[in-house]
This record gives C-alpha cells, sequence and structure tokens, in this order.
C-alpha cells in the first residue's frame, strides 16, 4: 500500500514461449495499480534477465506471406467453436494476442483478469508503405465478472518494428444475446 | 489420410480383394538435402512400388511413403545404411482398411459407445442419443431418468450407475451447467462411458458401486447449450425471459439458495453472474434441488466446469471455512497431484473464496449446507490461452487427466461414510 498513490505489487515470474514450453526466460517486475483514477492503466516496470528467442526467420515467412496474397486478408472466429484455428492463421492468432496484451493492460485494475476469448473478424487494411495493418474485432473475456467483452483494434507491424495498437474501442453488446 | 484410405478401399473392393495385406506407412524424417535426394530415388525405382502420400520436400519435415509388404525389407535396409530416421505409423494398411469398413457399416446398425467419437464436440441431439446408446450397452448398471425440464421445455436427463440396492448412498457428478464451457460435456460422456466401462476392471470403481450409487447429469442446462450451437458460442446463462429486461437468462451458477443475493452475483438481468429474480428460479436448478432433497442420501457433489485449472471447495459466498476445511484441502491437494501425474498439468486447489473469486449461490455452497460434507468444483484446462474454445484435440487428454483425481475423492467419499 502506497498512501494516497495506490498498490504496489512486486512480481517475480517465469516467461514461457509459446511455441517452445522448454524455452524460458526470468524476469521481475513491479505493478502500481493508481488509487482513485480509475481510468489511469497502471504502471508497468519489468526486466528480462537473459534474451527473448529470435523470431526473425518465422516473422519473415508470415510477413511474405501476407505481402503476396493478392487480396487483402479477411477471417472470421478464429479459433472457431472446436478450438481450430487453420495453420495459415495461426500467426494472425499470434499478432491479435500480442495487441490484444496492449489494450487488456490499458484497461486492467486491481479486479479485472482478462484473456482474449476469440477473433470474430479480422480484415487487412491496404497500406501504401511496408507496414502490415489488419482491423481486427475480438472478444474479451472477464473472469470476475464473466462478461464477454467485444472490442476493435487496429494492429500495425512490421518484422523490424513491435507491434502497434494505433486504435482500439470497446463495443457495444449485442441486445439479442 | 482417412478419406484416401476410404478411397483405397473402394479401389480395392472393385478389383480384388486384399490389396494391401502386410504394406506399412513410413513416416520418414530427412536431416539434410542428400538425404531428401535419397528418399527421390527411392521413390523413382519403380520395381518398389513406393506409394509417396507426402512427398520429401525440405529437411526436418517429415514425408509419409506406404511401402507394399514386399519391398519393405529393401526399403528399410536403405534407410537404416543412411541413418535416415523414419517410425512405422501404420503397421497393416489391409488391418486399418478392415477396421473401416467394419466401422462404417455399423454405423449404420444399432451404435456401439465403441464407435462414439469421444475427441469431438458433439450437438445437444447426439448427446442424448449417445446418453441411450450407453444404457443399452451397459443395461444392468446404467439407467437413465428425467427430473424434470428446461425453461424450453427440454427433457433433464440424469444418468444412474447402480449395481442394486435401496437408496444407497450416492455421489451426484454435473457437467454443462455453464453452457460455454464445452470441454465439460465432452469429459462428461468420455467420463459416464469410462465409469461404466471400469465397473468389473477398476478396483476402486467396482468397490465404489458396489456399495454406493453414482448420479450423472450431463447437460444441466440444455438450453444454454442448443444457443451455444445455433447463435452464440459464448453463452453461459439458462434461456428464461426476465420480466421487465430485454436481457435473456439467469446465471444457474448463482441461482442456489446458498448466501443467495449478495456481493458475489448480480441483480442485473444482462449481467453475465445474474442471480435471477429468487432463488431455485431456474427450473434446471430446482430439478436438482428436488432430487438432491428427496434422495436424501448424496454424499458428495462434484461440479464441473472451465477453464482455470482449479480444484474448489465450499464456501464463495463468505470467507469462514467450512468445518472440514482441512480434510477437504487435503483431499484436493492429493487430486491435483496425481492429475498432474497425467501430463504435468497444473491446477491451484483450495475454498473458492480464496482461490478464484467471491460467488455466491452456487451448486457447491448449497450442497454443502444441505448437509453434503465432500462437495467439490472442478475447473477443467485452460488457464487461458483457449479458454472456452479449447481444441478438441483436447478432449481426452483433458478427461484422462481428471480422472484419477475424481477416482480419488470418489473413494475418499467411500471410505469415510458419514
Amino acid at each position: 500500500d502506497i498512501d494516497d498513490v495506490g498498490h504496489k505489487y512486486h512480481l517475480e515470474l517465469v516467461l514461457e514461449d509459446v511455441l517452445d514450453k522448454d524455452s524460458t526466460v526470468n524476469c521481475t517486475a513491479e505493478v502500481l495499480y493508481h488509487l482513485g483514477n480509475k481510468n489511469l492503466p497502471p504502471d508497468v516496470q519489468f526486466t528480462i534477465e537473459g534474451e527473448l528467442k529470435n523470431a526473425d526467420e518465422a516473422d519473415n515467412i508470415f510477413y511474405n506471406q501476407i505481402k503476396s496474397l493478392e487480396k487483402e486478408l479477411v477471417a472470421e472466429n478464429i479459433p472457431d467453436s472446436h478450438g481450430n484455428v487453420p495453420p495459415e492463421m495461426e500467426p494472425i492468432r499470434l499478432l491479435a494476442w500480442v495487441a490484444s496484451g496492449y489494450v487488456i493492460w490499458q484497461n486492467s485494475t486491481e479486479n479485472t483478469k482478462f484473456q482474449l476469448a476469440q477473433i470474430k473478424h479480422v480484415k487487412q487494411v491496404k497500406r501504401s508503405d511496408e507496414y502490415l495493418e489488419f482491423d481486427y474485432r475480438i472478444l474479451l473475456h472477464e473472469m470476475v465478472s464473466q462478461e464477454i467483452i467485444p472490442w476493435q483494434m487496429t494492429v500495425l507491424w512490421h518484422p523490424q518494428h513491435s507491434v502497434q495498437v494505433t486504435q482500439d474501442s470497446r463495443q457495444p453488446k449485442h441486445a439479442s444475446e | 489420410m482417412k478419406i484416401l484410405l476410404v478411397f483405397a478401399a473402394f479401389v480395392a473392393a472393385t478389383c480384388s480383394e486384399q490389396l494391401f495385406v502386410g504394406d506399412q506407412v513410413l513416416r520418414i524424417t530427412p536431416s539434410d538435402e542428400e538425404q531428401i535426394a535419397l528418399l527421390r530415388m527411392l521413390g523413382e525405382q519403380a520395381e518398389l512400388q513406393a506409394d509417396f502420400w507426402h512427398h520429401p520436400t525440405s529437411p526436418g519435415r517429415p514425408t509419409d511413403v506406404r511401402v507394399p509388404f514386399p519391398s519393405l525389407k529393401t526399403v528399410k535396409n536403405l534407410l537404416e545404411c543412411n541413418s535416415i530416421s523414419y517410425s512405422v505409423m501404420i503397421e497393416d494398411v489391409q488391418e486399418l482398411l478392415d477396421e473401416e469398413k467394419k466401422t462404417m457399416k455399423s454405423r449404420r446398425r444399432v451404435r456401439s459407445t465403441n464407435t462414439f467419437d469421444f475427441a469431438s464436440y458433439h450437438t445437444l441431439e447426439e448427446i442424448y442419443d449417445w446418453m441411450d446408446t450407453l444404457v443399452d450397452n451397459h443395461s444392468s448398471l446404467v439407467s437413465k431418468f428425467q427430473i424434470g425440464e428446461s425453461y424450453e421445455n427440454r427433457p433433464l436427463y440424469v444418468l444412474k450407475f447402480s449395481t442394486g440396492g435401496s437408496n444407497r448412498s450416492a455421489i451426484w457428478l454435473d457437467t454443462g451447467i455453464h453452457s460455454r464451457e464445452w470441454i465439460t460435456q465432452a469429459t462428461g460422456i468420455w467420463t459416464a462411458n469410462k465409469i461404466a466401462e471400469e465397473y468389473g476392471q477398476d478396483p476402486s470403481v467396482t468397490a465404489i458401486l458396489d456399495s454406493m450409487d453414482i448420479f450423472f447429469e450431463i447437460i444441466i442446462n440444455p438450453d444454454g447449450f442448443a444457443f451455444t450451437h445455433s447463435s452464440n458460442r459464448m453463452w453461459r446463462k439458462t434461456r428464461s425471459i426476465n420480466a421487465g429486461s430485454h436481457c435473456v437468462g439467469v446465471d444457474p451458477n448463482r441461482n442456489w439458495d446458498a448466501g443467495f443475493g449478495g456481493s458475489g452475483s448480480s441483480s442485473n438481468p444482462c449481467s453475465e453472474t445474474y442471480r435471477g429474480p429468487y432463488a431455485h428460479s431456474e427450473s434446471e436448478v430446482k430439478a436438482i434441488v428436488d432430487f438432491i432433497r428427496s434422495h436424501g442420501n448424496v454424499k458428495s457433489v462434484i461440479s464441473f466446469h472451465s477453464y482455470s485449472q482449479m480444484l474448489l471447495f465450499p464456501y464463495g459466498y463468505k470467507r469462514a471455512p467450512v468445518p472440514n476445511h482441512q480434510e477437504l484441502n487435503e483431499l484436493a491437494k492429493k487430486a491435483v497431484s496425481n492429475l498432474a501425474a497425467v501430463y504435468g498439468t497444473k491446477y491451484t486447489y483450495g475454498s473458492i473464496v480464496d482461490t478464484i473469486y467471491m460467488a455466491d449461490g452456487t451448486t457447491v455452497d448449497w450442497a454443502y449446507d444441505n448437509g453434503v460434507k465432500y462437495s467439490f468444483t472442478f475447473e477443467l484446462r485452460d488457464t487461458g490461452r483457449y479458454g472456452f474454445l479449447l481444441p478438441s484435440t483436447q478432449i481426452i487428454p483433458t478427461a484422462t487427466e481428471t480422472w484419477p483425481a475424481l477416482l480419488d475423492i470418489m473413494v475418499h467419499v467411500l471410505e469415510h461414510p458419514y
């Protein structure tokens, strides 16, 4: 507890590569949840001990695959109801996961626990520069309230640059559902 | 691959019988370009008749080849002499074809629980049909009865596993209370089948069923389940109409009369944790309440949910620990350890309020407050990577690892009568 400021947590965690369970890296972090203003995202400071695996090859393969498409990519329901993800959609799903991490961070409080539940719709946006742009409509699952929250996010990416969420907004839930 | 085999079978049927006796399918993984060149040469040797299902492309990528029986020795020697790693994917192609033909034939007749695909997610109709098949296949042990109707008038079925007696002590199991948690209904089917199969085989299952009955409701919430198939995969609640609101449904796991109406549930009909207008307002919940009350001899209630990988016990509606907290905690610890021993899946455990969040009006809290000392909730796989959309490839592993944990609890109940 930090009087008049908020609650600070000191964390020691192990990061595990989703694609290679044996590849782990230690991490320490400090998270400060602000008192009062619930619209302020928590402050996060972290240190990674060691290096994250190099993903250049996979990044370039994915980048070139998308660049060589004749029409802009469009897809829905990833994963589908049965949890299936077509292999060619896996990088699209991973990209959404990273980007949703940013959205989740910006909207977290001490009383929320978000997960990316599903990509309802993704559409590639044509660009004149070298970046790839995707317009995602995702569903976030908030564990405490058990709510499924539709969210829109625009994601920019290029192999040599980090993922950017240039725009995101919470969407209204359908009344019929 | 299966489709290829089926075509092959038809071809065989029209030409001559038994075209593939002793043939094997090898999965070969070339480690460099030299090995790939060797494989290509193999394919070009006409007398060997090697039938490539996947062609050699790049190092590290597996190649599948059907090798006719007469050429097996030659091909394997070639691979072994050149240190090309391979494994036998199919030991006898003809055997597999014969199996498939049998399976396809029998599907048209009375189905057997041996051919039900436990590794897929099924519809409500398919699950209800399968229940009848289970009863047919194990009629001296399993029976099905109805405890009520859902809001939309669907039957609420319970499977009873019993070797006789009259109103024996019983264990209640349920899955599918929250319709979007598909891994639970899928695990329920596998587990019900497992119980039926293991009676008379597994000493623990046999001991349990020789003294006690098991009641298993696989789909507590059929309206919600049908809705997840037809309209909204993420639907959680029942489908009851809420007076004065355009929002539908009540959270059946906040509707029980245990701490009903507290901060661990919502008063808003549009909320996923809406408690309902009053306790037991939902016919799906009331049916179970009435059954367990009138039975009078239920000693354990085990309810399955997903996701989070947790094993929980009461209370969710208050912080105070239950009188036998230590006993339940030790049992949970043991069960979770045996679950992890199967595939390494890690579970946390503890009371609901300590481990997950405050939740009132839950099934297990009600059961506990009504005398059922051994009340547990499982939160099955995973921890959020796929969440509710758990790939069907994980159904059998999930059910398989959960089984020893479930047995631990049931055996403890058997050995601690009260």
